[in-house]
């Protein structure tokens, strides 16, 4: 199970059939593995990678540093509830050190989301303090690097 | 001058036979929609960790030679590396040589050890460099023919037919290149009592060492009881560690012997590259991760390419290490080379001839799953669509 997550994590284009014949198991067994997987929601999804920014496709991030005080008896996942149901937040992460909250916001402009931070989270009642990070350039994400040159130097034939 | 330049050269070497691949590698050169399963070195890059440790060392102005057997840190490093994976002792200051890839150590071998006439038993196929270094060296290469049906493994039988009293050196290259066969630790020990009563030395060529797959694992002939007095491990950064250009390997062996492939290497290279030493240090310390899973990667490849040929009808035995398989063409009715210059011209797929690893592996191929899974199934389709056109 391990080993199918791992090979799909690094690409999830992988068929059955190719699983099947690298981990030594049968497509029935791949395909049960899987169904079980987004049952138990291991699995959540598959999606690209994108580089953004060879297309055409207006829109900043920005990852928000949030201090928060936490709520007797919920601690901090109430308050985290009520940020991550706006479908303007991509990712939401609890965090050691000197704030507690990591907000990442797509938006398109750097207007709008400075916008959404003053107005939906900077007056939420259990928010200390924000500080809000534009993203200027991606150059690796999910182990990925954007403009990494594939070529294989290698001589054609060696011994 | 009233001489043809070509008299000048020296005979053994004007008759050494160039490599069996050129021509295909001229070829291959000439197209650029041609993929290749050709190559003999792994497709990772060295991992980043290491070659930041090799710019840090030019930064710090290692930029001298080391000692002729290498920067002795770096043998403590390989002592405590040979003892941690493979529970072999070696002692650092003398028993050890670092050399100028595994080639190089296996060049110095033969040289410090063969005199005129002795001869030097090769298993075949094997990697093409055994039999002109015993040439070169006076020597006279004897080979033994390992065969699919013995999964490509050296049998006691086999060994004892060709042992005689000019037998100086066995060479031992498992895993093996091109077929990927492996020796297992009771295969090594049929041919340790074959040795037992013998003078005869052995070389046991181990580079793929890391790459071993499945439940395998890789058993090093010194580790069979009482074969370490007789042997020269010879070993290398290249494959376990994507370091090929790096040109590290070492030897290890009785202290008599390292030493006289020692004065050798003095003389004729000084000492291995200092960059590629101090970043071998790192690699030894601090890849185990690194190298364990280039060798998943590999395992995945390696399935997927046994099972392809299969697919296609071709007889593929399974190796278990390096990273190639060496699926038998003989049902094509083609040779070797007819096989492999045909399948370049029409699917323009490259891929090795059997041959030029030794006669007895005419009528095989050695396709490396160096590639990424991508490419290998591409290859795949191509060499079906063209065994299935050839077809009878």
């Amino acid at each position: 199970m391990k080993e199918i997550l791992e090979l799909l994590s690094k690409n999830a284009d992988l068929t059955v059939q190719q699983l099947a014949v690298m981990l030594d198991m049968t497509e029935d067994e791949v395909n049960a593995c899987i169904e079980k997987m987004k049952k138990d929601k291991v699995l959540l999804g598959y999606k690209p990678l994108i580089n953004w920014d060879k297309t055409d496709r207006e829109f900043v991030t920005a990852m928000i540093e949030l201090r928060i005080t936490p709520q007797r008896g919920e601690g901090f996942d109430k308050v985290a509830e009520r940020i991550y149901k706006y479908p303007q937040v991509k990712a939401l992460y609890l965090m050691s050190g000197s704030y507690d909250l990591s907000v990442t916001i797509e938006g398109h402009t750097m207007k709008e989301v400075a916008l959404f931070v003053a107005e939906k989270l900077a007056p939420m009642e259990s928010v200390i303090s924000t500080a809000t990070h534009f993203v200027l350039k991606k150059y690796k994400q999910e182990g990925v690097v954007f403009e990494e040159d594939e070529v294989d130097t290698r001589q054609v034939i060696t011994l | 001058m009233n001489k043809d330049i070509n008299e000048f050269i020296s005979p053994v070497v004007r008759e050494l036979p160039p490599s069996g691949i050129r021509k295909f590698f001229d070829i291959v050169a000439t197209m650029d929609d041609a993929i290749s399963l050709g190559v003999g070195e792994p497709d990772f890059v060295t991992p980043w960790n290491v070659r930041e440790a090799g710019i840090y060392s030019l930064e710090s102005g290692r930029t001298y030679y080391t000692s002729n057997a290498g920067v002795l840190e770096l043998r403590e490093e390989l002592s405590r590396y040979l003892k941690r994976k493979y529970q072999l002792t070696y002692n650092p200051k003398g028993e050890m040589l670092v050399t100028v890839g595994g080639s190089e150590a296996i060049d110095l071998a033969i040289r410090a050890l063969v005199e005129p006439g002795d001869e030097v038993l090769i298993p075949e196929p094997s990697f093409v460099c055994y039999r002109p270094c015993t040439v070169l060296a006076g020597g006279v290469p004897v080979g033994i023919v390992t065969e699919a049906k013995d999964n490509f493994k050296l049998t006691a039988e086999k060994l004892k037919e060709k042992i005689t009293s000019k037998t100086k050196l066995l060479i031992l290259p498992y895993p093996n290149n091109p077929t990927g066969a492996i020796m297992e630790k009771e295969d090594l020990e049929e041919i340790a009592k074959v040795l037992k009563d013998t003078n005869v030395l052995v070389l046991s060529d181990e580079i793929y060492s890391e790459l071993v797959y499945d439940e395998k694992v890789h058993v090093p002939f010194p580790n069979i009881a009482d074969m370490k007095e007789r042997t020269i491990l010879v070993n290398g950064f290249s494959k376990a560690f994507a370091m090929t250009g790096w040109r590290l390997g070492y030897a290890c062996g009785p202290k008599e012997i390292i030493a006289a492939m020692v004065k050798i290497h003095q003389y004729a290279i000084m000492s291995a590259p200092t960059t590629s030493q101090y970043a071998a240090i790192e690699a030894l310390q601090n890849c185990d991760e690194n190298v364990k899973d280039m060798c998943k990667q590999y395992n995945y490849r390696r399935k997927v390419m046994v099972n392809g040929f299969r697919k296609m009808g071709l007889d593929c035995f399974e190796p278990f290490g390096a990273f190639y398989v060496f699926p038998c063409i003989k049902s094509t009715g083609m040779t070797s080379e007819e096989f492999c210059e045909k399948l370049l011209h029409e699917e323009k797929v490259a891929v090795v001839p059997g041959n030029a690893f030794g006669a007895s592996g005419e009528g095989y191929v050695r396709c490396s799953y160096a590639y990424s899974v991508k490419n290998i199934e591409e290859a795949l389709k191509r060499i079906e669509k063209f065994v299935k056109n050839h077809s009878k």
